[in-house]
């Protein structure tokens, strides 16, 4: 009886352990994705219903992730069907992977009104 | 109602003056006649006689627009309540509606759940039908499956259809789908060879009213309020003496004569938008909520068989 009490101490003080690490260490994690400053530099924000920077250029291999900042959806589409993202709420992301060198514009499918580019060299 | 149209038209002519104010105060329910082409702004003191003189009409419906269900930011955190509130108001119309007109953006993210909610919601508008027309948040992933599916039934290609009530010929059009990058709305070759055909037969005394989600004139291409090939569709309605265009998106009432053709927009019935180039953008407008109903509402059209005349009134939910 009492070396089962010993187990039971034993595993209960592992499970806490495990769940008071877990969620530590989830607190601590940052975002998914690359290293903060990469990130903010092939970052595309949506504010006001404009793409900021409009145009963007990157070297080949680039993941390019917008922002929605607007109180309304808005899309990233390309403009030659290469990329579609889903419709983006308040504060959802997209991102995208350039392997080719060249010219990729985009635009709003909501508001096409909305366009930019992005330059892969 | 806060505000008041001052009267100054003239029974023959076109009041600049009246008319400038219809559409500064048209928000907060003022009074507008068009006859024969001619936009008449009326003080809201002569309304009565206007309708004694004229009765209530032979066709009388309501148009809303955008209700953006789903929508839940600071603009408005809740569009299903105001909903509400525009059916209240539609209700209460001492001469129930024969049908209710939809302007587009049911919805403000093409969810199922959100088109449940427009759905149950409108069900309980006292009126024998409501006719839809669907807006670019309607149409999101799916180019428009669903909206067509639920509430396009019997409508041709994206979900465009005209009809017949009392002599007058409505057409309802779809300038959502298929937008180009840089470009404004668009109808597209196929639903302008329909609409070509489509009123082909007809006299041209008979009446039009066209409806549609994003305006069919360029209220401010900048932030895309137009259509690109708005004028060939027009072109189509050069001959009939009476055509009246009813839009929405721009969630604010605003007029337009020119010719024949009589342009309004209604007020959405969840959260208002900037006038064109006062904000940076045209995203929601807060407002304080105290102010809010004031900016919210529905447009009842009455039309005068035989005088060709359409009138509508603004109604803000409040105020």
């Amino acid at each position: 009886m009492r070396d089962l009490l010993t187990f039971s101490s034993v595993a209960l003080a592992a499970m806490l352990l495990l769940v008071f690490g877990l969620s530590a260490a989830t607190y601590r994690r940052p975002a998914a994705g690359p290293p903060e400053d990469l990130n903010d530099k092939y970052r595309v924000t949506i504010d006001n219903f404009s793409f900021t920077p409009a145009s963007l250029t990157v070297p080949a291999g680039t993941t390019v992730t917008w922002v929605n900042r607007d109180d309304v959806p808005h899309t990233v589409v390309s403009t030659e069907k290469k990329f579609k993202s889903p419709v983006l709420d308040t504060d959802e992301q997209f991102s995208y992977k350039f392997t080719d060198p060249g010219a990729y514009e985009y635009f709003c499918s909501i508001h096409p009104k909305m366009t930019g580019k992005v330059v892969v060299q | 109602m806060a505000k008041y149209i001052i009267p100054g038209y003239s029974e023959d002519g076109i009041d600049r003056r009246g008319f400038l104010k219809c559409m500064a105060w048209a928000g907060t329910g003022a009074f507008c006649v068009i006859k024969g082409g001619v936009l008449k702004s009326y003080g809201l003191s002569q309304v009565a006689r206007y309708a004694a003189v004229a009765g209530k009409g032979d066709l009388s419906f309501v148009q809303i627009s955008d209700s953006h269900i789903g929508f839940n930011k600071p603009a408005n955190t809740d569009v299903t309540a105001t909903l509400q509130e525009a059916v209240a108001k539609i209700n209460a119309l001492p001469t129930p509606p024969a049908f209710v007109l939809h302007t587009g953006d049911l919805t403000h993210l093409s969810k199922p759940e959100e088109f449940d909610t427009l759905d149950q919601v409108l069900k309980s508008v006292k009126t024998s039908r409501i006719f839809y027309v669907p807006g670019e948040h309607d149409v999101l992933n799916d180019d428009g499956k669903q909206y067509l599916e639920r509430f396009g039934k019997g409508a041709r290609g994206g979900g465009w259809y005209s009809f017949d009530q009392k002599g007058v010929h409505f057409i309802g059009l779809v300038n959502v789908l298929n937008l180009k990058a840089g470009g404004l709305g668009t109808l597209g070759q196929e639903q302008l060879e329909w609409l070509e055909k489509d009123v082909e037969g007809l006299k041209s005394s008979t009446p039009i009213i066209v409806f549609a989600h994003i305006p069919l004139w360029a209220v401010y291409p900048e932030w895309g309020w137009g259509t690109d090939d708005s004028a060939q569709a027009l072109s189509y309605l050069k001959r009939f003496g009476s055509v009246s265009v009813l839009n929405g998106h721009i969630h604010q009432v605003m007029q337009k004569v020119e010719g024949n053709v009589t342009f309004h927009t209604a007020m959405s019935t969840a959260f208002p938008q900037p006038q064109p180039g006062t904000a940076p953008s045209p995203g929601p407008l807060k407002v304080p909520a105290e102010k809010l109903r004031g900016l919210l509402g529905i447009s009842d059209v009455n039309y005068l068989q035989g005088k060709h005349a359409l009138a509508i009134i603004d109604s803000p939910l409040q105020g």
